[in-house]
């Protein structure tokens, strides 16, 4: 059925006061995120105790590794009086327990709404503990979880860390990689990249080993890996910052700041999923190394396109629901739009104001149908709209499995959280080579659906 | 013992035998500390969250709602209402303006959508600086709707998980009283405290069937909103979990007069005695008749079961650290039952009392800790020699990362761990984590 020529019929979204089964989280957590992938550091929230801890088992139920998040833990009295004496207590006992090169505090809507200054704050304290040796550098983003997602807040906390640390001097050799929230496979595969290109590169964050260590005989108060502060200092002093997030520009990021301080050319491009979108990135590798692709993914790109070829039919003309984060949902749309599978239906949780365009321009010239893009979504309206839509494919976290099961269809589990199977952390989205695993994912998971609905039951394709 | 606690937290440990007893609890958890804690809210929402018909509106931004949908195993016969989290999803402009109106459309909306039987409505942080009055939103839903819309006094930051459970308490004392109790028998009890994890309140259901006693309202595992309205004309209160609804009980004690008693359901030590204990109650002869045939019955089939797995585990250590400390003492005496040695023990909400128990029925050398973090956690791991850590998904990753076997027990869990054949499951969960042949490659025990 749904290989049939497309139709065009529009559906409405519904107009819901409240949110049911939110797509989306709040922006601390997004922050915390950021802030553990960088050398040495502790996040530290400035809040009630729950916050952290409620984050601390939404990111552990995903990567299965720790995750620390220190906490001001304040309590009524402190919500009166405020935070600050509790915020320094908090900042002394993390240094004296943690030793961190850094602390990334971040705030909550607690200490926003009681008005809480934590810049003034750190700087009373830095005031109080002047002289002292082996303190922390301290980072803070403020990061209201009544206005924008996590995303805004990981997005936030990158911009600060850039903002407050780096420093400016004789240009380097070296790139700058923005990815955003991208998987510890992902960060992996980034530095991989670069490498093989010759670049010098610091990415920021970098989650690749934080969110992803070996077993170990001594436990870690800080997981090793993350950027190190020295490389987020000299990022003042790159020649060029890459930036993965189409969607990004409404809020100023981490590349912005260093282009408007060091005049650091940016290179805003999408999340390189699919074949399309990791040939631009690659062009501008290339122009950024002035080498050209190195052979190792000549032959990745050769046969990707090889097995594109090979599964075309199984999933051309199916039907899919993508949501999640709005960049990732551009570089999934993108990716199943060259595949010949149809989005009809990309969510998201978060309000850029710029999804629609953003995946027009990764899905127009190949689709007859556009499909229908909507920010703010929550999953009962993703719900409510995919029962209308004929669906075949549920593409985006774990969160969206009651969806999947409720239509009976496969779920293409990408992104965070991934909370109902070990190894999230370690899908791979970007580059040749995740387009690689996606595609055989998504191809393998149609053919098993129909294998099972069949009575025949066909073991030979 | 190298100095692994901050110094503000050193009265909140104790080693058995090494200093005459005394620990320092339920005081506030120390900034910085990384406490395994939740919050105020945390503890209302554990406790009302299995109530499957009720509306759960979380009234806040939305991390609150969005941390804990279907956060619980907790399962349900019927409806399953609760496993959808609503949030008034709070902005910017709300948190200027006040949040009452959109509440208040909220709530009118999602009755309408869902027909509850009740709606429950979170306080969060936010809502308690801003001063939105629920009372008066709550009260006028209610008189539009025709259903019970119960405000639920929870803003994170106004003390621990234990103020939730007050608030939580409060919430249900609401409901209570109001449901007709013309035709409840006089062997008649409410089941307080379980939250029918994996099925679980269903087992222990049985065996009080079993035993000829009408279970009124289950508070709150499978929990219906018209049970729990009638709940009052229940002869008796067991209750489970007494950090979360010992409160209640006591307070219906107080109004309606039903005395109540605390029992375990996990480990069958625990679990017979509170059958007995019930049994005793109702003062009738072959009530305990039927109640011995029942624990006969059931233990000699366990019996036999657990015998390969007390043979394998036997002299195998295990530490504890759980969130109230009742189930701490039933996991002790779990593990003694299977010959298992318990090193170090610890809850995040215990009292003083119960501090005083777990002195009492451990042995010598068992460190004993309240509200611990993860830095101190994995120095008694290690020092000693844990083999299965029982706590729960915070705790997973410090286990795993020593490359030390775990069982999961705290609310998330899939598997039913309570009643005789949970006594079983429990075995089993040890067992195939302490005997996985995947700890030969870990680093612990490479370099043995």
């Amino acid at each position: 059925m749904s290989t049939n020529p497309p139709t065009f019929k529009k559906t409405k979204k519904p107009n819901a006061i409240s949110t049911t089964n939110a797509c989306k989280l709040c922006k601390p957590l997004g922050a915390c995120l950021a802030f553990k992938g960088i050398e040495g550091a502790v996040p530290y929230l400035h809040g009630s105790q729950g916050c952290a801890t409620y984050m601390r088992r939404y990111i552990i139920s995903h990567y299965n590794e720790p995750i620390d998040i220190a906490s001001s833990s304040l309590s009524e009295k402190h919500a009166v009086y405020g935070g600050g004496p509790n915020l320094k207590l908090g900042l002394t006992n993390v240094a004296a327990k943690y030793r961190p090169a850094l602390i990334g505090i971040a705030t909550t809507c607690l200490t926003e709404t009681i008005g809480d200054d934590v810049a003034m704050y750190l700087r009373q304290y830095a005031e109080d503990t002047k002289g002292s040796v082996g303190l922390p550098t301290f980072v803070n983003v403020s990061t209201p979880s009544y206005s924008g997602t996590h995303m805004e807040g990981f997005h936030a906390a990158i911009r600060e860390v850039v903002a407050q640390l780096s420093e400016g001097g004789p240009r380097s050799e070296t790139v700058n990689v923005l990815p955003g929230f991208v998987s510890s496979a992902d960060f992996r595969l980034l530095h991989e990249i670069m490498a093989d290109f010759g670049l010098d590169a610091t990415l920021l964050p970098d989650l690749s080993e934080t969110m992803d260590g070996p077993a170990l005989l001594e436990y870690e108060k800080i997981q090793q890996g993350g950027t190190p502060l020295a490389d987020i200092k000299a990022m003042g002093r790159a020649r060029a910052t890459i930036e993965f997030g189409p969607t990004l520009g409404a809020m100023r990021t981490g590349g912005d700041v260093l282009a408007e301080k060091f005049a650091t050319p940016l290179h805003r491009i999408g999340m390189p999923v699919g074949i399309r979108e990791t040939d631009v990135f690659f062009h501008l590798l290339e122009e950024l190394s002035g080498r050209p692709m190195p052979e190792k993914y000549a032959k990745q790109r050769g046969r990707l396109v090889d097995a594109y070829v090979d599964g075309h039919k199984y999933v051309f003309g199916k039907r899919a629901v993508i949501y999640g984060e709005e960049d990732l949902v551009v570089g999934l749309s993108s990716f199943l739009t060259e595949i010949g599978v149809q989005p009809v239906l990309c969510a998201s949780g978060s309000t850029s104001g710029r999804l629609t365009e953003a995946i027009a321009r990764v899905t127009g010239d190949t689709l007859a149908e556009q499909p229908q893009v909507f920010e703010g979504m929550d999953f009962y309206e993703i719900d409510e709209m995919a029962a209308q839509m004929d669906i075949d494919l549920v593409v985006g976290h774990s969160k969206g499995y009651p969806l999947a099961k409720k239509l009976n269809i496969p779920l293409i589990r990408v992104g965070f959280p991934i909370h109902d199977r070990i190894g999230g952390q370690r899908i791979l989205h970007l580059g040749y080579s995740g387009a690689q695993q996606l595609f055989d994912t998504v191809t393998n998971a149609l053919i098993e659906k129909k294998q099972n609905d069949s009575p025949v039951g066909y073991f030979y394709m | 013992m190298e100095a692994i606690a901050l110094k503000d937290r050193e009265n909140q440990i104790h080693v058995k035998g090494e200093a005459p007893f005394d620990i320092v609890c339920n005081k506030d958890s120390l900034a910085g500390a990384v406490s395994q804690r939740a919050c105020v809210f945390c503890g209302s929402r554990v406790v009302l969250y299995p109530i499957a018909d009720a509306l759960h509106l979380v009234h806040g931004p939305i991390g609150c709602a969005v941390y804990t949908w279907d956060i619980r195993g907790a399962l349900s016969s019927g409806p399953e209402l609760h496993r959808l989290s609503f949030s008034t999803d709070l902005q910017e402009k709300d948190v200027i303006f006040g949040g009452e109106k959109k509440l208040a459309a909220a709530l009118r909306e999602l009755i309408e959508r869902h027909s509850p039987k009740a709606a429950f409505v979170y306080s969060t942080c936010i809502v308690g600086i801003i001063g939105d009055d629920l009372e008066a939103v709550c009260r006028e839903a209610e008189a539009e709707c025709g259903i019970p819309v119960i405000p639920v006094k929870s803003e994170g930051f106004k003390g621990n998980k234990r103020a939730g459970y007050q608030a939580a308490c409060d919430a249900l004392f609401r409901l209570i009283g109001t449901g007709d109790t013309t035709g409840i028998s006089k062997y008649s009890l409410n089941i307080l405290g379980d939250f029918n994890l994996a099925g679980e309140i269903w087992m222990i259901r049985e065996y009080y069937e079993r035993m000829g006693i009408e279970v009124v309202a289950n508070i709150t595992g499978d929990g219906r909103v018209a049970d729990i309205e009638r709940a009052h004309g229940a002869a008796l209160n067991v209750v489970q979990c007494s950090g979360s609804t010992m409160q209640l009980a006591n307070m219906m004690e107080e109004k309606y007069g039903i005395p109540s008693i605390r029992v375990s359901y996990f480990g069958i030590e625990d679990m017979a005695e509170a059958l007995y204990d019930i049994a005793r109650f109702f003062k009738d002869p072959a009530m305990m008749e039927r109640t011995k045939k029942i624990v006969e019955e059931e233990v000699k089939k366990l019996a036999v079961a657990l015998e390969p797995y007390r043979r394998a585990l036997a002299g195998k250590k295990a530490a504890i650290y759980v969130g109230g400390s009742f189930k701490a003492f039933s996991l002790v005496k779990a593990f003694r039952l299977i010959d298992m040695q318990v090193v170090m023990v610890g809850s995040q909400t215990g009292t003083k009392e119960d501090y005083i128990e777990l002195e009492a029925i451990t042995d010598p050398g068992t460190v004993i800790v309240d509200d611990s973090n993860p830095l101190e956690l994995t120095t008694f791991l290690k020092e000693k020699e844990v083999d299965v850590f029982v706590g729960g998904v915070k705790e997973r990753p410090i286990a795993y990362k020593l490359g030390i076997g775990f069982c999961d027990h705290n609310h998330e869990r899939k598997e039913a761990l309570a009643g005789f054949e949970g006594m079983l499951n429990f075995a089993r969960e040890v067992y195939s984590s302490v005997m996985s042949p995947v700890w030969q490659f870990v680093p612990r025990k490479k370099n043995n």
